[in-house]
């Protein structure tokens, strides 16, 4: 019976250390020779742990989106709106007012005529979107204000949408491998962006902040149902329009996103470059665009449009436009772009639907780059973390000649203190250290410097454990028990402290993790998995060792402690 | 068996006044300085608070011909920068860390708008510096480029509202470390236990800020996660004696309180040199090795390893055991080691042992 629990004990061991040593040594593939080099192995850790920006190099940036005034400006443009809906219908209102103290967004309509107020009521909401207003009228004043609810809402919105025109902007600068997510709590609206490899990010914020321009244009051709006329080199489209471009024309570059799948062999990344012609300039600049959303009137896939919302000025010379050219392709030109094509169904006023065969996805793109022509709030930068690839190559090396010293250190006086149960408590620190390494690449959570400082401190620990146990140990050896009882009751006994021990220093950890950013979460995830691992390493594999030793030789009489 | 302190015998309890009045010196020192140093002229703040809670710029930068620091500080003030920390990196010779306070919107910093940056810190650190030569700019590095002086290899920019949310994620941090902390080993213990091992690291915790005000280190957040960490080690010890005090109370129900804690401690007094030792060696490794970035942090860990030791025996302890007597209405005699006359024991922890018995 013992001796079956020693084998099962002995394969979980072997188990856990091959699949540890493979996580962290071997390849993510199929193993050849040269993995088993030391160029090879070397090549593999490297690829397999997930260094971090402090040690890689790199940029952290933290934004803050000013949502506060991001609903500022929704309150006055829909105050003003509101004003403007009135006084075209004639409408006896003398005023606006709008309120944004304290998070408290209303505006409100002054009336000359109170008898009036249910017409102007029915009038404003015709033309201005107050489904988020909760409407109060009390004869001559009419305020809509903005629910708290809603407010989070929109601010939530607003966050999301920042970050969508950050991640189009740093993907345009060709920035690899970025990370963006939302930061801190929600309320806070925090972004945070991590660039690996980039070094000035001067350039970064420059292109992040700059103001995005967003056009609806015509593009030069024959109506539908020809296809769009394109060209594939701006030699080409030059030749279409006689050799010299004519000052109201442009030759833009087309990059329709995908509405079918690209042809065999390509990808919509490597499709070769088209052109086109437009009339310049714009029929209406991205300023004037209101709202954009996918809809579907079917829901199937692949029967995506996008609607569309002008603002007031922007319609009226919009439905002007569209209505002379009915038939014509319509291209949205982002940052100079061509971004889709269509062409024009019918007039289109304030709202609109650009037509085409989307899939859902593509649609909801499209209407995203649509509503993300400008950022919706000014962004603020409110940390900045670089590191050059030099300085991280340096942290790299003194982090690894920390370790080792601490390693040396602490094996070399292990060893010497205890001797043959030393080599055990060496045998359990190196596992322990190869299973957290093996933990974090199978999380995929970055090694930060401190990471690194985690791992020394978790081997501290971990040698703890060791320390306990032996010293209980030799107390009861010197109490007069024989070897093996001693071993059970050093385990036994030292067990419950080792459990409190770690769960104590887990609080802390965890709540350095909740409430830590970047690289201070990396220490606390390498220090929670080192004692996590270590209840295994220095507990479970420490007394197999020495069940094994009691195993080989049941009257030990004396043991090297 | 080659081992340290088998067989010693220690009346720590009779030297809690002493050790407490140690603690109390290094205490007041930190106090004196925190407070002194915000009321002397041209003095320093209570804490050299890093750029991660202040807000600012450290610009880390690499010099082929490192000038003199009063030649930094001269083009510093050149751009009217006149509050630089200009500091050595302690382990590369070529490379310098300027420390500027935020600075805002500067004419002379645009963005490709033409609008001035929201913050020109690291533009006008760099505006001072081109006047030793240019920069190797974008991805060159110093070497690549012969005809560059220096090169920025970092930067560290922290606005204020971000300085100050930072701070005060760092003070909740600590607070609702050392509240888990009490409620675990309440739960696991009693409060008596909870309040000693809590007191104990508070103390250490200012232990350590005593002693980052007093020699003016950085505080930074590495800073933080040191002292957090520092809190789960200090605990570790108090709680491997209470563990310990917990046993012999059961074994020896003829001692006094007074009797059992001062055998805990010397029972594991081995245990606690061995450990702390080995903390302490990899946290000397750090200090020696791990460079510039982690400093602070090797420095809170380092005083925090002797501390967190020291108070376990002089605070912990007699807290608990202080607390325990006045439960249990028995006063702690400061009677003779010898003596070992049974004193009746507190029935606070009496019931936490029998409820949960340790002996299997």
């Amino acid at each position: 019976m013992k001796n079956n629990s020693l084998w099962i004990r002995t394969v979980i061991i072997l188990v856990v250390t091959l699949a540890g040593i493979y996580i962290v040594f071997g390849p993510c593939r199929t193993p050849t020779t040269a993995d088993f080099t030391a160029d090879g192995i070397k090549a593999n850790l490297a690829e397999n742990i997930n260094l971090g920006l402090d040690l890689r190099g790199g940029s952290h940036l933290v934004m803050r989106v000013k949502t506060d005034e991001y609903l500022k400006n929704l309150a006055e443009n829909t105050a003003q709106a509101a004003l403007t809906a009135a006084q075209d219908a004639k409408l006896p209102v003398s005023g606006n007012t709008v309120a944004g103290a304290d998070g408290n967004y209303a505006i409100s309509l002054q009336l000359t005529d109170a008898a009036q107020s249910q017409a102007v009521i029915d009038e404003v909401k015709k033309k201005v979107d107050l489904a988020n207003w909760t409407e109060s009228n009390n004869g001559d004043t009419i305020t809509w204000s903005l629910p708290s609810n809603i407010q989070t809402v929109l601010k939530n919105q607003a966050v999301d949408q920042a970050m969508k025109i950050v991640e189009s902007r740093i993907n345009q600068f060709g920035v690899k491998e970025p990370t963006l997510q939302r930061h801190g709590a929600e309320s806070a609206g925090q972004i945070l962006l991590q660039m690996p490899g980039v070094d000035d990010p001067e350039r970064i914020k420059d292109l992040i902040g700059a103001e995005s321009k967003l056009e609806l244009m015509k593009i030069v051709g024959p109506p539908n149902p020809s296809p769009v006329q394109t060209f594939p080199t701006e030699d080409a489209a030059r030749q279409s329009v006689g050799g010299t471009l004519p000052a109201n024309r442009r030759i833009i570059t087309y990059a329709e996103r995908e509405t079918t799948a690209p042809p065999a062999g390509q990808t919509p990344e490597n499709k070769p470059k088209q052109f086109v012609v437009v009339e310049y300039p714009a029929v209406v600049g991205g300023d004037e665009l209101r709202d954009a959303n996918a809809v579907s009137r079917t829901g199937n896939e692949g029967d995506y449009q996008i609607s569309f919302a002008l603002k007031p000025a922007g319609a009226a010379k919009f439905g002007d436009w569209t209505s002379k050219n009915i038939g014509n392709y319509m291209g949205v030109v982002l940052n100079g772009e061509v971004k889709s094509a269509a062409y024009i169904k019918s007039r289109i006023d304030d709202q609109g639907e650009i037509s085409g065969q989307f899939t859902k996805s593509t649609a909801d793109d499209l209407a995203l780059t649509l509503r993300s022509g400008a950022l919706p709030a000014e962004i603020e930068y409110q940390e900045e973390r670089t590191v050059g690839p030099s300085l991280g190559a340096d942290s790299i090396r003194s982090g690894v000649t920390a370790s080792l010293a601490g390693l040396i250190l602490i094996v070399a006086f292990m060893l010497v203190y205890y001797r043959g149960s030393g080599v055990n408590a060496v045998i359990a620190l190196l596992l322990n250290l190869l299973l957290t390494l093996a933990a974090l690449i199978m999380i995929d959570s970055a090694l930060t410097l401190p990471g690194i400082a985690g791992l020394i401190l978790g081997i501290g620990m971990a040698v703890d454990s060791n320390v306990l146990i032996f010293e209980r140990m030799r107390e009861e050896l010197r109490a007069g028990q024989d070897v093996a009882k001693a071993v059970v009751l050093g385990f036994d006994r030292a067990f419950i402290t080792i459990i409190d021990t770690h769960v104590t220093t887990i609080i802390s950890a965890v709540i350095l993790y909740m409430y830590g950013s970047g690289p201070i979460r990396g220490f606390a995830v390498t220090l929670i998995l080192g004692l996590l691992i270590n209840l295994f390493s220095a507990v479970f594999v420490s007394r197999t060792i020495f069940m094994w030793l009691l195993q080989r030789n049941p009257n030990l009489q004396k043991l090297s402690i | 068996m080659f081992e340290f302190f088998t067989k010693i015998n220690v009346d720590w309890m009779g030297l809690r006044k002493p050790l407490i009045a140690v603690s109390i010196v290094v205490l007041l020192a930190g106090l004196i300085s925190a407070v002194g140093r915000q009321f002397t002229d041209d003095g320093t703040d209570a804490f050299n608070l890093g750029v991660d809670f202040q807000g600012g710029t450290v610009v880390t930068v690499k010099f082929r011909q490192k000038p003199a620091t009063d030649e930094i500080r001269g083009a510093l003030q050149n751009v009217e920068i006149n509050e630089a920390i200009i500091q050595d990196s302690t382990d590369k010779q070529d490379e310098v860390l300027i420390k500027v306070p935020n600075v805002g919107k500067r004419e002379e910093c645009k963005d490709p708008n033409g609008e001035p940056m929201q913050e020109a810190g690291r533009c006008i650190v760099k505006k001072s510096l081109d006047t030793f030569g240019k920069e190797a700019e974008g991805a060159n590095q110093l070497q690549d480029d012969e005809t560059a002086a220096y090169k920025i290899v970092g930067t560290d920019a922290v606005g204020p509202i971000a300085g100050a949310q930072l701070r005060n994620q760092a003070v909740l941090a600590t607070l609702l470390g050392l509240v888990g902390i009490l409620l675990y080993i309440a739960f696991r213990y009693d409060w008596t236990y909870a309040a000693g091992a809590v007191i104990a690291v508070f103390h250490d915790v200012l232990i350590t800020l005593a002693f980052f005000s007093v020699f003016q280190w950085e505080i930074s957040l590495t800073v933080l996660a040191a002292l957090l960490t520092l809190v789960g080690f200090s605990v570790n010890d108090s709680i491997v004696i209470f563990d310990r005090i917990r046993e012999n109370l059961t074994l020896h129900r003829d001692k006094s309180l007074y009797q059992v804690t001062n055998d805990s401690i010397n029972q594991t007094m081995s245990r606690t040199i061995v450990t702390n030792g080995l903390v302490f060696l990899s946290v000397l490794a750090l200090v020696l090795f791990g460079g510039e970035v982690l400093r602070g942090f090797s420095l809170a860990l380092f005083v925090g390893s002797i501390t967190g030791t020291y108070s376990t025996i002089a605070i912990a302890s007699p807290i608990a055991i202080w607390w325990q007597a006045k439960l249990g209405a028995a006063k702690v005699k400061e009677v003779q080691i010898a003596s070992q006359s049974g004193e009746k024991m507190a029935s606070a922890s009496r019931r936490s042992v029998t409820r949960r018995p340790v002996t299997r």
